[in-house]
């Protein structure tokens, strides 16, 4: 626009600007980006996360003239090439006999696809699945031939035939035509998904979503359950707010309530502010060099020195990770609790003081309880970002497998020096280091869902009270 | 139900000379100033405030009377860089002396304030907050005071079948009230009432005069207005501020009929402020 034509078109432009309708549409877009962005994230977690307990479909692949021979397994990716020609990724599960788990196979290479009924998948107890069809059992001495459904009802049938230590073993014929005795020990599951109905699946579905939700995990952490990562989790998070909640409302109530507003209160107050702008791995480093060998060091000296070499507390352990995430919520605490000790209005305070409350009574029982929703905002908001947060954890205390629970029936119950497993981290395991990425791919998104569920359930859990708070004592009509 | 129909006259001619000498608050030299803003909020008042009676504080926005107030139950320590000099004698006790406990002072010279301001929890709470604070809080005990203020302040029952509910139901009138039984309750010796109808409805307002009239038997009530007639019609003695100066002190009635200062004058009658 030009110059001469600005001043008379300034007026006009700013009434359309502030007319209702293009705002209206701009904030609302706003607000459609943000839930689609959000929708979307949830959707695929979801969606990939719990399809990853889902019985997947076992495909036969019969070789074309001159190709290798039958594949059996999983169709985990489909691609095609600029020819139009379809490849698809194949894991055929691990088992000794392939130099690899995953296979592409271009369309040409393929004569035949089915959905044998017979295909057996079996869940391994320390070694992924095994994809094949029955062939012969030996429980009692000598192979007997068996088909695979029998095979699966002996299985659900008689749920320690696969426990204990002895020759017992079910010999299974690969798509190659090979056979592979597996001992019964090994045996986790078995099941033959392309047999399945529907309810067997979702049975199928419940009982590994269960095992998921209640089982360490095994092998490396591709197999199992998530159950030591969530309690880890959930008592980090736990004692990290413990920890920060008193420290940040004192310091809150400090900065606010006692110490004179000049320029020395308004530097600490930009500098509380700017730590929450410090990155978490900074905060890591600094936790593992004053926490665990300068303040962890120490103790040990004082307190544990007969165990000494071997630290006690001077290792990365669940107290000095709650520490860490205290240090790393501290800001959001003060100065959401800072906020709201300011709003509580002058003419409350003085009506406490008025009737000879001293400086800390009017504080403790007018204007801490008045500012509550503040602080437990504060704290939502610093348990959020908590139970996300890994950077720092890597440094401090967390545990790629850890067999022990931070909390047991073993005295003292609650083992503040133990490293713990955290599902952030576990996530990072899987995604980015684990050998087995095919298997691992379903748990990172399970894993990730779970994490994203219990953030909102502690967080709808503190808006509940929150609200419950502020409502407490509002004008009620039903009054 | 109360009739709104009180003799006004009969009640204020009620004291007579002798009580009228019983002096509850006597101040001499006081001066007020803000040591960051330089401002001189009170210049040398002096005057005596008999017991049980009503005195009115008057005068135009910022002469200081809300600020005269404050000095009787040392609410202006709050505010920083406030310098008080002269003293304030309370029964005969100077409470700007040094070492004297500012909390106990306080429930002895209670306040309530421009707007209503009860605190966010029950009607009971609200009451009970000053007996709580004196480490009150026997509930036979607490309930008993609770009722006894709050019929003194005439909102029992209004309030009695929902004393649990949140204080922030009630309407702006009873607010007021309610803010005024939870001064009563730690029974104070003298009532501050900073504009006390202010930002209440005329009914409303007529309520809190009728509950003046009643509490003068038991406290002495300083109440600061900015409503001449609400000064005519509750108080026995009356005060008229300007810039920060007391210019004429006496009783209510000599007062706005036949004033000796030309300032007051002009302020009673209209022609200034």
């Amino acid at each position: 626009m030009q110059v001469a034509e600005s001043a008379t078109t300034e007026v006009p432009l700013r009434r359309a600007v502030t007319r209702a309708e293009p705002l209206v549409w701009l904030c609302s877009g706003a607000v459609v980006i943000a839930l689609t962005l959000l929708v979307t994230v949830l959707g695929l977690l979801a969606v990939r996360g719990l399809g990853h307990f889902w019985p997947q479909p076992l495909i036969l692949l019969s070789p074309a003239q001159g190709g290798e021979t039958a594949q059996l397994g999983v169709i985990l990716d489909r691609e095609n090439d600029d020819d139009g020609r379809e490849s698809l990724l194949l894991y055929r599960g691990v088992v000794s006999v392939f130099p690899s788990t995953l296979l592409w196979l271009m369309d040409d290479e393929i004569a035949g696809r089915s959905y044998p009924d017979d295909a057996l998948a079996i869940e391994l107890r320390n070694g992924g699945r095994a994809f094949g069809f029955a062939d012969s059992l030996r429980d009692t001495g000598s192979w007997r031939p068996i088909s695979s459904a029998q095979l699966v009802g002996k299985l659900t049938e008689e749920p320690d035939l696969s426990s204990g230590m002895d020759d017992r073993a079910l010999r299974l014929r690969l798509a190659s035509g090979d056979r592979m005795a597996i001992p019964l020990a090994e045996i986790d599951t078995a099941y033959a998904p392309n047999a399945m109905s529907f309810t067997d699946k979702l049975g199928y579905f419940v009982e590994q979503l269960g095992s998921f939700l209640a089982e360490a995990p095994r092998r490396g952490n591709v197999q199992g359950g998530v159950f030591p990562a969530i309690v880890g989790t959930v008592t980090l998070v736990v004692l990290m707010t413990l920890i920060v909640a008193p420290l940040g409302v004192l310091a809150a109530i400090y900065l606010q309530e006692y110490a004179q507003h000049g320029p020395v209160t308004r530097l600490v107050r930009i500098a509380v502010n700017n730590l929450a702008g410090v990155p978490s791995i900074v905060y890591g480093v600094f936790a593992l060099g004053f926490f665990v060998y300068g303040l962890g060091g120490s103790l040990d000296q004082l307190f544990f020195s007969d165990r000494l070499p071997a630290p006690t507390l001077g290792a990365p352990g669940l107290l000095w990770a709650s520490l860490t995430m205290a240090l790393l919520t501290l800001p959001v605490v003060v100065v959401s609790t800072e906020e709201g000790l300011a709003r509580v209005p002058r003419t409350l305070r003085e009506g406490s003081f008025a009737l000879g409350a001293t400086r800390a009574e009017t504080l403790w029982r007018v204007v801490l309880p008045a500012a509550s929703p503040a602080v437990l905002t504060g704290l939502i908001l610093a348990v959020a970002r908590a139970t996300g947060e890994v950077a720092p954890l890597l440094l401090v205390g967390v545990a790629k497998y850890s067999p022990g629970l931070p909390i047991d029936g073993e005295f003292p119950y609650l083992h503040l020096d133990r490293q713990f497993m955290h599902l952030g981290f576990y996530i990072y395991d899987l995604g980015f280091q684990s050998p087995e990425l095919a298997t691992a791919e379903g748990l990172v998104f399970a894993t990730a869902l779970l994490l994203v569920l219990i953030v909102l359930f502690l967080n709808v859990a503190a808006v509940i009270l929150r609200g419950r708070l502020r409502e407490a004592f509002r004008p009620d009509e039903t009054l | 139900m109360k009739t709104h129909s009180i003799d006004v006259h009969a009640l204020k001619r009620a004291p007579t000379a002798a009580v009228r000498d019983d002096i509850c608050l006597r101040v001499e030299q006081l001066n007020l100033h803000y040591e960051r803003s330089g401002n001189v909020a009170l210049h040398d008042i002096s005057l005596a405030i008999p017991r049980r009676q009503v005195t009115a504080f008057i005068g135009p926005s910022g002469c200081g009377k809300s600020s005269l107030l404050r000095c009787f139950n040392r609410m202006n320590d709050l505010i920083e860089g406030s310098v008080v000099a002269g003293r304030v004698f309370l029964d005969g006790e100077d409470i700007y002396a040094r070492g004297v406990d500012v909390a106990a002072l306080r429930r002895r010279v209670g306040m309530v304030f421009q707007s209503p301001n009860p605190f966010p929890k029950s009607i009971y709470e609200n009451v009970a907050f000053g007996l709580r604070i004196q480490g009150v809080n026997r509930k036979r005990i607490l309930d008993e005071e609770i009722e006894r203020a709050l019929r003194a302040a005439a909102l029992w029952d209004e309030v009695k079948d929902r004393l649990e509910g949140s204080a922030l139901t009630l309407s702006g009138g009873q607010q007021q009230r309610l803010v005024i039984a939870r001064a009563i309750a730690v029974q104070p010796e003298v009532l501050l009432l900073d504009e006390p109808a202010s930002a209440l409805d005329p009914i409303s307002t007529l309520r809190i005069e009728e509950l003046i009239y009643e509490l003068k038997t038991r406290y002495t009530i300083l109440i600061v207005t900015h409503n001449m007639q609400q000064a005519a019609r509750v108080s026995d003695m009356t005060a008229f501020m300007n810039l920060g100066r007391l210019v004429e002190f006496g009783e209510t009635d000599t007062l706005f009929t036949n004033p000796r200062e030309s300032q007051t004058e002009d302020y009673i009658t209209g022609r200034y402020g």
